[in-house]
């Protein structure tokens, strides 16, 4: 842990230092990045101009590795050296503030390890599914652009700031160098999109295991291998996490195995679950996982999913490679350019950009970019490991998932994730509906792909998970053959609820956390975390919120996902205006406008994409893409007397009228608040560049004690200052480096 | 010779990795505790008090997950 020994600054006096910057590269690394941006090229350029031809999907992850390659070494290096000037002469608030709970100096290499585990989740893994409706070309630029200039950028950016200011969160710091009105309704829209976020991932959980026994016993068992880890960490062999994980994660492949005959036997009707009962359960479960103490289930689960996590996706990305899957999916399908697509609605511009949110750009990061990770940092210079890297890798995790949904079968994608008024539900009825889009698909083969992974069906199995559950369970088996498919499509299914279950107990109480904070301000009392009471009620409320969400979702006649899910992309880069917007401002704050461009930009894209968007779901005269638009013609044909599909009685008929105006409202709300953000902030701008900068809430300089590297490597340089300083320290840090 | 070299970087590669996950799991807290105690000639708690104080710190701090 940090040293106390006083020590000279390593780097000697006089301004930053930007390692490598401002000297000519040597010409090995010329000749280096130069093959790497060859490499690149060739990919993107094999992706931009192959038409019905066979493509690997290797290209797809080449082009983005070479991306990631070249934007790390250079523009994260810019921003991290030239615009932010990080500065390793000057303490860290984890070095400053010390305590061993929150502020704690962590190395590099494993803080990117908590941060990833922290940001990512279900959402990189189902955006890129359901935006390959539109072809990979669309999604793959996205995702591999906007991380570079957007995703990543806001990561490392809101890290920094909040690095400089110890750690204050995103709501706070947007009422402190922003203005009251921006804090109140930064405030109102983090608690909102939370909800909105919490609901659609219950959503894509519920849609995973409706109707499949197997899923369902699986991931019941979670529970109790979960409460057992923590009862094992509490009481029989306290603080062996590796070894819990590790028995944890055998109980955990046994029950995947154990679904399979638990599938074949007399339980599986009993198992058989409607989607209302799974939302019963996942109420009821949320809110007791909420209340409970968190050693007994949720720090077990998240050991659990976190270790699962990092697993499964180094083994897609080997799997990738060994298997070299050929792509199925067109490079930009016609839906791109019509916006008639049956798995979301909307063209190309602004839709695909806010079904992909998550692995391009994910306002949600902010929250934890701000807070929790800058508390944690040893070195300045290392958020651009952090913070940069660490998005650049949820990014991967995206692409990997957009592979897996382009290289099954486009028939069998389509059937799977059009929603049931759509396919009609069965397989004859979708393979008719599909092939009305000119695929072959017969009702023999959907049934045969169901088979092949022992699901009773796999029409309208929307949400993402179950498509991308495909995708995976193909990719291993031709990667290490055994016909598992059944075996690794439980599997998948089992990952991704097993996050998404990780992300709805947190969120709940990240929500109740906030909800008796904020309460906390006029009732005092309710503020006090250990007042159980307070706790109960909190909890209720927030599961209260997101259950009833869900459940609108999970009854919806025209399909839960398809109606939710744009209002959960664009909250969430609603949330992503805000933090740019943050960071503009301070930017401009602390006189560094002519930079301003570097959040800027990401910004103006990202208010054109979500206002666009937000404009077309509340005022588009088209039912399918606008709410009230949709309510319209529903109250209309109510009124007449008539049904219209997928409605089947007067009742669906009311639901579709109120759901609609629901979320058009609430559409319309999330984009307000966004505007008097950006409102109050453009107020401060004027200000700060009519005074050439404003004072700020930064935390003054003080000199750091602590040597250690800037990036994942140490250089020569810094191996030679480690070494000096351990010496100069006497004992051994007891640290593999 | 060469096989020398390939199980020391195994055996590297291997610590290295055991490095890592105790640390990204928490579990090398425990040695820190006890380093620092002897340091300061300090009596270091149990492991079961130790851990039970660093679980319930956890209860009070918000476990962040994203989507």
């Amino acid at each position: 842990m940090s040293t106390t020994v006083t020590r000279d600054d390593a780097h000697g006096g006089g301004g930053h230092r930007d390692p490598g910057g401002g000297r000519r590269l040597p010409l090995r690394s010329v000749l280096i990045w130069t093959a790497v941006a060859a490499v690149g090229a060739v990919a993107w350029t094999v992706l931009a101009l192959a038409r019905g031809e066979a493509v690997s999907a290797l290209w797809i992850l080449f082009a983005a590795l070479c991306s990631y390659a070249i934007a790390y070494r250079f523009y994260a290096r810019f921003i991290t050296y030239k615009v932010l000037r990080t500065d390793d002469r000057r303490a860290t608030p984890a070095e400053r503030l010390q305590n061993g709970v929150d502020y704690d100096v962590t190395d590099r290499r494993v803080l990117f390890g908590h941060h990833f585990a922290a940001i990512a989740g279900a959402g990189p893994l189902v955006g890129p599914v359901l935006a390959a409706q539109m072809g990979y070309l669309p999604g793959t630029i996205w995702i591999v652009v906007g991380v570079i200039f957007a995703g990543a950028v806001q990561d490392l950016t809101v890290m920094f700031f909040s690095m400089r200011r110890n750690g204050k969160s995103l709501g706070q710091m947007v009422r402190e160098e922003i203005g009251i009105v921006g804090g109140i309704a930064a405030l109102i829209a983090v608690f909102a999109i939370m909800i909105i976020i919490l609901a659609v991932l219950a959503l894509i959980v519920v849609n995973a295991l409706a109707e499949s026994p197997w899923g369902v016993f699986s991931i019941a068992l979670t529970v109790p291998i979960a409460l057992f880890m923590g009862v094992y960490l509490r009481t029989l062999r306290p603080g062996r996490v590796l070894e819990a994980t590790g028995i944890g994660v055998v109980l955990l492949l046994l029950a995947i195995i154990g679904g399979g005959w638990v599938q074949e036997s007399g339980l599986a009707d009993a198992l058989t679950l409607s989607r209302e009962w799974l939302v019963l359960a996942l109420v009821v479960y949320g809110f007791v996982a909420s209340v409970l103490p968190v050693w007994l289930l949720l720090t077990p689960r998240d050991y659990l999913s976190t270790f699962m996590k990092i697993g499964v996706i180094a083994l897609l990305a080997v799997s990738l490679l060994i298997a070299r899957p050929v792509l199925q999916a067109d490079a930009v399908t016609d839906f791109a350019r019509e916006g008639t697509g049956p798995v979301f609605a909307g063209s190309l511009f602004p839709f695909v950009f806010i079904t992909i949110a998550c692995g391009a750009l994910s306002g949600f990061h902010a929250l934890i970019s701000s807070g929790t990770t800058p508390k944690m940092v040893a070195k300045e210079s290392q958020i651009r490991l952090i913070g940069y890297g660490g998005m650049l890798m949820e990014s991967f995790v995206a692409i990997s998932a957009l592979i897996a949904a382009c290289v099954i079968d486009q028939g069998l994608y389509f059937a799977m994730n059009s929603p049931a008024g759509a396919t009609g539900g069965t397989v004859e009825s979708a393979a008719a509906f599909v092939n009305g889009f000119g695929f072959d698909t017969t009702a023999a083969d959907l049934a045969a792909a169901s088979a092949a992974v022992q699901e009773p069906t796999l029409v309208s199995r929307t949400g993402g998970a179950p498509t991308l559950a495909v995708g995976i369970s193909q990719i291993f088996s031709d990667a290490f053959g055994g016909g598992l498919q059944a075996f690794w499509y439980h599997f998948a299914i089992m990952f991704e609820a097993l996050f998404i279950l990780t992300a709805v107990d947190a969120g709940t109480r990240v929500g109740r956390f906030m909800l008796q904070d904020t309460i906390g301000n006029v009732w005092k009392r309710f503020g006090d975390l250990s007042w159980r009471p307070g706790n109960l009620i909190a909890s209720a409320v927030v599961v209260g919120l997101w259950g009833s969400v869900l459940y609108i979702g999970v009854t919806d006649p025209l399909g839960g996902v398809n109606q939710l899910f744009p209002l959960f992309g664009i909250a969430n880069q609603l949330l992503a205006a805000i933090a740019l917007t943050l960071v503009t401002v301070l930017l401009i704050k602390h006189g560094k406008a002519r930079y301003a461009w570097v959040s800027g930009v990401p910004l103006v894209w990202d208010l054109i994409v979500t206002m666009t968007a937000s404009w077309q779901k509340v005022f588009s005269d088209i039912p399918a893409i606008g709410y009230f638009a949709q309510a319209q013609r529903y109250r209309d044909a109510r009124d007449a007397g008539e049904l219209l599909a997928p409605a089947q009685d007067q009742g669906q008929m009311d639901q579709v009228v109120f759901n609609s105006t629901l979320n058009g409202v609430l559409q319309s709300f999330f984009a307000v608040l966004v505007i008097v953000v950006a409102a109050n902030a453009a107020v401060v701008v004027v200000r700060a560049l009519r005074a050439g900068g404003l004072p700020t809430t930064e935390e003054p300089a003080t000199p750091s004690h602590l040597v250690e590297p800037a990036d994942l490597f140490a250089t020569a340089e810094e191996k030679r200052a480690m070494a000096e300083h351990r010496a100069m320290a006497g004992a051994g840090e007891g640290t593999w480096r | 010779m060469a096989v020398t070299a390939v199980r020391e970087a195994v055996v590297r590669a291997a610590r290295g990795v055991r490095w890592y996950l105790r640390e990204f799991s928490g579990e090398s807290r425990w040695d820190e505790h006890l380093r620092e105690c002897a340091a300061h000639g300090h009596q270091p708690l149990s492991r079961r008090e130790f851990e039970r104080r660093r679980s319930d710190a956890l209860e009070r701090t918000p476990l962040s997950r994203c989507c």
